[in-house]
């Protein structure tokens, strides 16, 4: 039977790696991740789990170690944020490109500098394009239950990719709140026994991992993980449909909150969608349509099934918790603006950069967010289409 | 160990037909290595020439297993290969017998290899590492690395009209690794191949971490004619250049007292990148390494002793 814990969201995905019971674990501390390393620690040490963790000396090497175990055939996971996942974003786009199903936890934190550790998206934003399923997590709860969901997605045989995992660094890594824990034979089973694809481990069948590739052969090794990408988006969703016979929480591309017959807008990841619940629910007793599209997976990124769901809307807020210096807008805004144009949708749209380094994104923030959603809509126009939040100008 | 021709008989795991250049040490010592080896094994690589010329895909030279990460992490990238056996030997998930062999060049280890390495070391995975070392960025062009003597000219340390070659004296990596306290380490020469198959051998039975580090001569890098590599790796012991030696728990023992130690002029003299130190300005530097070398011989006497 499923119990109720009251757990950070560090705590929540530590109990998902313990019931997944990786074979290999490989860690390097950094703040906001290290309680999740701990806690799994804890359960290796009391006998609950029996993975072989290797606490190396860097993040370059923990991911150069996931990368030597997973290609050897194990079910080998690591965790991360900010500076550490930067640190081994070389070896990042390579566990990728050798269709590595890697399973990394990310806890998202601001880059440096100036070095500040608490939330945003800059790290896992800045590796959007290393060809990692990336998977954003409102609540403890959701990171729980992504972690266990991102196993079977990035191992699937049509798919062969690495997953990274986020949930909002302290907001959710720290904060503590009821999460229901599956028990540990139910996510055994879920995940399955881990069969490798051409492990290095095989007497009979040698193998070379990471030859080198010129012009004649280099990009026909590349298209195959864009078909790769393209084919998660049905394992996306088979998992979790399959899972959701087990939570009962439905797990799709996005939560589309009161977005029915919603005419205002606003996209966003992560835990700030739990600020703007309630801000929708008081517009909706003012007799405003407003409406939340809660992204869940960024990579592959679901353009067709988000211009799905904003058809007919009035107008649309992108909400990015990072910059893209020197682009137009963040790059949730650049990629929904894309999939909107490509679908010929002209909806009037703009871009909030907000939460930068930990910076709150409170309920009037994201009052603020739809009032000039309501303004656009009465005048018809888009005065700023880049705006900052809760900045001092 | 076996003899030549046991060792003969047995099958080569990096195939003939790869692209390393007539001459190249790197080869013959990796062939040593792993006719050494007498169980399955997993080869990681770093980034480099050994790499970049024994796996052009489609092809691939290597009969074991073999992995190539980046330049940085062959140590690192071992490691986990070496826990992920032995989570599938505990989980009765693998049967078969494994051992694990990295290797890397002076630059992949030296210096970008170096913190992957010494943390490799001190978790103690079961893995022999091998620096096959010809002292420099032979892969990207002769460029200067930790492990180039002084006075060496290289693309980034030119012999100029002003700046006579590498201002610095080689890092004694062998000596670093030692500090780790690792069950075995030693080094080696292609041109000693009994001492170099033993020292596999020892390695690889070692409860822990070892580490060889084989000097490698580059015809290309150090220039001289390509018939010459053994001789130039056999004048690197004999001048004590390169002695042989081992660290077996903590012993210092020398494997090759040179009958009598020639001077380095004997090895420095038939290499293209120390000719300019034969210009009368430059004898001093000459003179400086002879001292350096004598210097460092004498230590290691010392400990060995």
């Amino acid at each position: 039977m499923a119990k109720t814990l009251g757990l950070t969201g560090n705590e929540a995905v530590a109990y998902a790696i313990m019931q997944i019971n990786p074979d290999v674990m490989a860690a390097y501390p950094i703040t906001p991740q290290t309680a999740l390393v701990q806690k799994f620690a804890d359960f290796l040490a009391d006998g609950d789990v029996d993975t072989e963790m290797i606490l190396v000396e860097s993040e370059h090497s923990a991911m150069s170690a996931t990368v030597g175990a997973s290609a050897a055939g194990a079910r080998a996971m690591t965790a991360t944020a900010a500076n550490g996942l930067a640190l081994m974003w070389e070896i990042v786009y390579i566990a990728a490109s050798n269709r590595l199903p890697i399973v990394m936890p990310v806890i998202n934190r601001a880059l440096s500098a100036p070095i500040n550790i608490l939330c945003d998206h800059s790290d896992t934003m800045g590796c959007r394009d290393t060809g990692w399923i990336q998977i954003y997590s409102e609540n403890a709860q959701e990171a729980y239950e992504n972690t266990i969901q991102a196993v079977r997605i990035a191992e699937h045989p049509d798919v062969l990719l690495p997953a990274m995992v986020t949930q909002d660094g302290f907001i959710i890594s720290h904060g503590m709140e009821d999460v229901t824990i599956l028990e540990k034979e139910q996510v055994q089973k879920f995940v399955g026994e881990y069969k490798p694809h051409y492990p290095l481990l095989d007497p009979e069948h040698p193998v070379s991992y990471g030859p080198i590739d010129f012009h004649d052969f280099y990009f026909e090794h590349k298209k195959p993980q864009v078909d790769a990408m393209e084919n998660a988006k049905q394992v996306i969703l088979d998992v979790g449909r399959e899972f959701s016979k087990l939570s009962g929480r439905e797990y799709g591309f996005f939560d589309a909150y009161r977005m029915e017959d919603a005419e205002i807008v606003a996209i966003m990841m992560s835990s700030t969608a739990g600020t703007t619940r309630p801000v929708v629910d008081e517009l909706r007793r003012q007799g405003i349509k407003a409406g939340l599209l809660k992204l869940r997976v960024f990579r592959p990124f679901p353009a067709e099934e988000i211009v799905a769901a904003l058809q007919g809307k009035k107008a649309v807020a992108i909400l990015d918790r990072a910059i893209s210096f020197g682009a137009q807008g963040g790059a949730l805004f650049s990629e929904v603006c894309s999939a909107l144009y490509n679908a010929g949708q002209r909806i009037p749209v703009i871009n909030f950069l907000y939460g930068l380094g930990g910076r709150p994104a409170e309920i009037e923030n994201i009052q603020e967010v739809y009032q000039k959603l309501q303004r656009i809509v009465q005048t018809g126009k888009v005065d700023n289409l880049i705006n900052y939040l809760n900045l001092r100008e | 160990m076996p003899g030549l021709k046991e060792l003969s008989k047995r099958k080569e795991l990096l195939s003939s037909g790869h692209r390393m250049c007539p001459g190249c040490a790197a080869p013959v010592i990796i062939r040593q290595v792993l006719l050494s080896t007498t169980t399955n094994v997993v080869v990681g690589n770093a980034t480099g020439c050994l790499e970049v010329s024994t796996s052009i895909f489609p092809y691939t030279s290597w009969r074991c297993s073999w992995i190539h990460n980046a330049f940085e992490n062959a140590a690192s990238t071992v490691s986990g290969v070496e826990t992920a056996y032995r989570a599938l030997k505990k989980r009765g998930r693998l049967d078969a017998d494994y051992r694990f062999i990295a290797v890397a060049g002076d630059g992949g280890t030296y210096d970008i290899g170096l913190q992957a390495l010494s943390g490799a070391l001190e978790r103690g995975h079961k893995m022999l590492y091998i620096c096959y070392d010809n002292e420099a960025y032979m892969n990207t062009g002769i460029q200067r690395s930790s492990s180039t003597p002084l006075g060496a000219h290289t693309t980034t340390t030119p012999a100029g009209k002003v700046i006579p070659g590498k201002r610095e004296f080689a890092k004694d990596l062998t000596g670093i690794v030692a500090a780790h306290n690792i069950p075995y380490l030693a080094q080696a020469s292609p041109s000693h191949w009994r001492d170099l198959t033993n020292k596999v051998a020892k390695a690889l039975e070692a409860d822990g971490p070892s580490f060889l580090n084989i000097i490698s001569p580059c015809p290309p890098g150090w220039r001289y004619p390509q018939h010459l590599t053994i001789k130039m790796a056999r004048l690197a012991v004999e001048t004590c250049f390169w002695p042989l030696y081992e660290v077996e728990n903590g012993v210092w023992k020398i494997n090759h007292m040179p009958k009598e130690k020639k001077p380095l002029d004997e090895w420095t003299k038939q290499q293209g990148r120390f000719s300019h130190l034969y210009e009368p300005k430059n004898k001093h530097i000459l003179e400086k390494t002879q001292a350096e070398v004598d210097r460092r011989w004498e230590e290691l006497q010392r400990r060995a002793s």
